[in-house]
């Protein structure tokens, strides 16, 4: 299984199986080959980009690689607590296990020998989230039926706080990006997200509705302005940090009616081949000219209606609501996926706070991710092509491979110039030229 | 005319079939009387021939004469007999009268047509009649038929109202009970959910312990070495301290994010209320100075020196940094009132031109005009009027100033413009003299009220002193000789001590007038007379109460 790793570094990491090979992000040329005792199912660089740390999770073993010494070797054997989770603590030097049924979490340090415990860790998807800056770190905890939420001071892991949360079953946290406000929300069964000072207190309650199904996924604005949160009712609301109440709602409906919003359409262009070119056998170019269709942007006229679907009704977490939301980096677009329209991507502008830009794609939208430096966005839709938007305009990048490379994700470089495409078993580096400004 | 059927004539034997005919005519048809009488005047001529030689043969001429004869009289005609009773015939009266029976039927002919075309209308009109009552009638039993139809219609749309409205209440119910069934459900799968993750934790608890209990075998780190930590500092111990620290750091960065919030929303605030000074300004100077015109006459001078004085307080630097509620509000009222004044205003111009446009000139507006423009020449020419008396006296003024006039008249008129002047002055200089004698006449009496005082004072110390030595010394004799004294009065008492003590009282007498302070000072240079400082602290105290009695005193003395 492949999992490339991007850390503001000049390496790159990627994990086969139970190798682990480092290479150069420019070249990709390889630098190191470690390799690992069983199936690398995660890996992780350290905040200073000296460590990398592979776990297995059947195993229960973690082994951290360093770039500076190949020699250098450790392994954490977590035997029969087994293992689920593993990250490294934004210090780069502890490493914090999950044991399996969400035990404990186990505080390795490669520093000293010293070991500590969290105990009763909220088996959800995001129980441990750590501050921007790295100095606090927040822990779900369950006691007695009631969530609980830690501060510790990542320092010298020291319990800062300690309070209950008034929700039903927690299901995730985040730090607003100034590391002052924590959010915490339940369970999709209720509506209700509740935001924390870093000193413990509650600073507001939003509960938009009760009884539907509530929240589906959130995102900070990077300046920690804007929370926005994204429900089941396909619907994006967006809270202010000043008084924390709703300030806007924007609908995804099927049908986009305001003439201002630009709707771009994929459509596919036939491949001009040229019959003289054909020669025997095929040029790999040639044969990936035929087989994959070349696709283009079209502006599409206003009011413009999406594939709607809706889903089944009596499965548990269903694919409705809004699932996916980034805030581009400099807070002026927000970016959101509807389930029930998985084809496209809407773009709304926060200056203004109304719709922007719809990308209707031919395929469903498997993932997208700004760009670290600037408000351009790439996203991926099962295909062989990357699709990048941005104010300007937008493209469609046909991947130059032979045969089948479907990119289901794919993670951008910090410095924004290049970014990884990554299939099931391949991945690619794409390279974006800068424009130089004269 | 007569009876047809009743026309016998037994008179002619011959004819009668033919009359008889004739009557008999008649009489079979007598409902036909119409068609009959129509026949009747359009007999042929051969018919009437036979006619009129079947009534009157040759035989019979005398009989038919007479017979004649008998009906005109009794149709109130003339007689046709010259005579009474003369067999001659009266020609005159015979043409007369077939004159006459020729103009009757005339008449009787009209008449007849007249009636036999109303009778014709009157038919028409009851057919047509008939024929309208007949469509009436059909149209009334279409109408009932329609509204039986609609009634039945509007029954039955009320009963699908009414079954609706069933429905809807029964939804609604539904909605409710299902509300009510989910909140049920959920209260019981949180119990359930709740029961099983109590068995999960101690699942969970037993299974800690058991791999707590396997700690020393497999859990464990190794590493070749340790890594120094990320910003090379050693480690270092959890204490207090650090923990103190820790929460200090904390509350710190809460602070700086507080901090610099409160920074952007100063910085927001001062930029947004240099955009409203501005808004304000612009606003008061788009109003049309002829508003405040008629503001300014009706309430004068102090509200526009209060806008004024607003404008020049909030226009001040260091009013937009204060940002108490009082400043806000006053910046924002201030701002809504000009606001409301402007768009006033813009409305009112609007409707000006509105009204232009569509030509219908309202003479209200024409006339305010044009009072305008005549107030405005009035004003005009009061303001010429002014400059030309201004004119005048100025030159009045030139000439009494440069012309040569002779000295009495300039002496006259410069008293003339003194006279006033010198009244006035005359005036205050004599109040000036009023208020001095009362200020001499008061200062007098209190002079002599302090003598007064001063001596009546005096007195009373000689007494006291007196009545006091005269108590030690009745004491005294008392003890030697137990003897009743009886207390002298105030002026009765040895001349020695009296001196002394009007020696004493009056070297205080200045300081006592004056003030009471040095009194102390004065007391302690006679001390060499114990006895008088004794009776000097003894008389400081009643001194207060002594004042008054001294003055009633006084004033007894002074009435008697």
């Amino acid at each position: 299984m492949h999992q490339p790793s991007r850390v503001p570094a000049c390496a790159q990491a990627s994990c086969v199986q139970y190798r682990l090979i480092i290479r150069d992000v420019n070249t990709l040329q390889i630098l190191q080959l470690y390799t690992c005792l069983d199936q690398i199912q995660y890996i992780e660089w350290s905040s200073d980009s000296l460590f990398i740390l592979c776990a297995m999770y059947k195993r229960g073993i973690v082994q951290v690689w360093s770039l500076e010494q190949p020699d250098w070797h450790c392994k954490i054997d977590e035997g029969s607590a087994g293992l689920v989770a593993s990250c490294w603590s934004p210090d780069g030097r502890h490493i914090l296990n999950t044991t399996e049924f969400h035990l404990r979490i186990t505080v390795w340090s490669l520093c000293t020998k010293s070991v500590s415990y969290i105990k009763y860790p909220k088996a959800c998807q995001q129980g441990i989230a750590f501050t921007k800056d790295g100095r606090y770190m927040a822990v779900a905890e369950r006691r007695d039926c009631k969530d609980f939420v830690s501060l510790f001071v990542c320092s010298n892991w020291q319990l800062l706080r300690h309070f209950d949360t008034e929700t039903q079953d927690l299901f995730g946290i985040e730090w607003a990006p100034n590391g002052c406000v924590l959010a915490v929300w339940d369970t999709c069964l209720e509506y209700k997200i509740l935001l924390y000072s870093l000193d413990g207190r509650l600073l507001s309650t939003y509960q938009a509705y009760e009884w539907s199904l509530g929240i589906k996924s959130i995102a900070w604005s990077p300046s920690s302005q804007f929370l926005a949160i994204g429900s089941y009712d396909e619907k994006v609301r967006i809270l202010n940090h000043v008084t924390w109440k709703k300030i806007t709602e924007f609908e995804h409906p099927a049908t986009v009616t305001n003439p201002k919003t630009i709707v771009y359409k994929e459509v596919e262009k036939s491949p001009s081949v040229e019959t003289e070119r054909f020669s025997f056998p095929p040029t790999r170019a040639l044969a990936s000219s035929v087989f994959s269709t070349q696709s283009k942007y079209d502006i599409s006229q206003v009011p413009a209606s999406f594939q709607y679907i809706k889903p089944v009704a009596d499965r548990a977490n269903p694919k409705m609501g809004i699932g996916m939301l980034a805030f581009s980096p400099d807070n002026c677009f927000l970016a959101t996926k509807n389930d029930n329209i998985p084809n496209a991507v809407w773009i709304w502008d926060i200056q203004k706070l109304k719709l922007s830009v719809v990308l209707e794609q031919l395929c469903a939208i498997q993932s997208f991710q700004w760009d670290p430096r600037q408000p351009r966005l790439a996203l991926c839709t099962g295909n062989s092509k990357v699709y990048l938007w941005s104010p300007a305009g937008c493209v469609s990048v046909q991947v130059p491979t032979e045969g089948d490379f479907q990119i289901v994700s794919l993670c951008w470089h910090p410095s924004g110039d290049s970014m990884a495409l990554l299939s099931k078993d391949n991945f690619c580096v794409c390279y974006l030229e800068r424009e130089e400004v004269k | 005319m007569g009876d047809w059927k009743t026309v016998t004539v037994p008179v002619l034997s011959s004819d009668s079939k033919n009359i008889f005919q004739y009557t008999s005519e008649k009489k079979i048809s007598p409902p036909n009387m119409n068609s009959q009488v129509l026949r009747l005047p359009l007999p042929s001529s051969k018919s009437m021939h036979s006619f009129f030689s079947a009534f009157c043969t040759e035989e019979n001429i005398e009989q038919s004469i007479s017979y004649l004869n008998r009906e005109l009289t009794t149709l109130g005609f003339p007689s046709i007999y010259a005579e009474s009773k003369g067999k001659e015939l009266n020609l005159i009266s015979i043409i007369n009268c077939m004159n006459e029976l020729l103009v009757l039927q005339h008449k009787n002919l009209r008449a007849q047509e007249e009636v036999e075309m109303q009778h014709l209308k009157l038919g028409s009109d009851m057919d047509h009649l008939q024929n309208c009552y007949a469509k009436l009638k059909e149209q009334l039993e279409l109408s009932k038929r329609e509204i039986v139809g609609l009634q039945e219609r509007d029954r039955q749309l009320q009963s699908k109202n009414r079954n609706l409205h069933q429905l809807l209440k029964n939804e609604k119910d539904e909605v409710q009970k299902l509300q009510n069934i989910i909140s049920s459900r959920a209260t019981q799968y949180n119990h359930d959910m709740k029961r099983k993750e109590r068995e999960y934790n101690k699942l969970k608890e037993r299974l800690h312990q058991l791999v707590m209990n396997k700690k020393d075998k497999k859990i464990a780190m190794e590493v070749l070495n340790y890594v120094g930590r990320a910003d090379g500092k050693r480690g270092a111990w959890r204490t207090d301290k650090t923990e103190a620290r820790n929460e200090e750091q904390m509350y710190k960065v809460l602070l700086n994010d507080y901090e610099q919030r409160q920074k952007q929303l100063l910085l927001e605030n001062a930029e947004l209320k240099k955009v409203l000074q501005q808004m304000k300004k612009e606003i008061i100077s788009l109003l049309p100075p002829q508003k405040q015109k008629p503001k300014e006459r009706s309430e004068d001078g102090p509200v526009l020196s209060d806008l004024e004085e607003d404008i020049g307080e909030l226009n001040k630097e260091n009013m937009w940094e204060l940002s108490c509620e009082t400043v806000r509000e006053q910046l924002t009222n201030s701002i809504r009132k000009q606001w409301r004044m402007l768009k006033n205003h813009v409305e009112k111009l609007d409707n000006q031109v509105s009204r232009v446009h569509s030509g219908a000139m309202n003479d209200k507006d024409v006339i305010s005009r044009e009072d305008h423009e005549l107030e405005t020449e009035k004003l005009e020419l009061e303001i010429q009027q002014c400059k030309e008396m201004i004119k005048t006296q100025q030159q009045l003024l030139q000439q009494q100033l440069m012309s040569p006039c002779d000295d009495d008249t300039t002496l006259l008129l410069q008293d003339c413009y003194l006279l006033e002047e010198r009244e006035r002055l005359q005036e205050e200089w004599r109040l000036f003299q009023e208020q001095k004698k009362n200020f001499e006449k008061e200062r007098r009496s209190f002079t002599e009220a302090a003598i007064r005082l001063g001596l009546e004072r005096k007195a009373f110390e000689e007494d006291r002193g007196a009545w006091l030595k005269q108590q030690f010394l009745s004491m005294s004799i008392d003890y030697k000789h137990s003897e009743n004294v009886t207390t002298p009065s105030a002026f009765i008492g040895t001349s020695d001590q009296d001196n002394r003590l009007v020696n004493s009282t009056s070297q205080q007498r200045k300081p006592h007038c004056m003030l009471s302070g040095p009194v102390s000072a004065e007391s302690c240079q006679t001390s060499q007379y114990i006895s008088h400082n004794s009776f000097n602290a003894a008389l400081k105290k009643p001194a207060g109460d002594s004042k008054p009695n001294q003055w009633e005193e006084s004033d007894k003395e002074e009435t008697e």
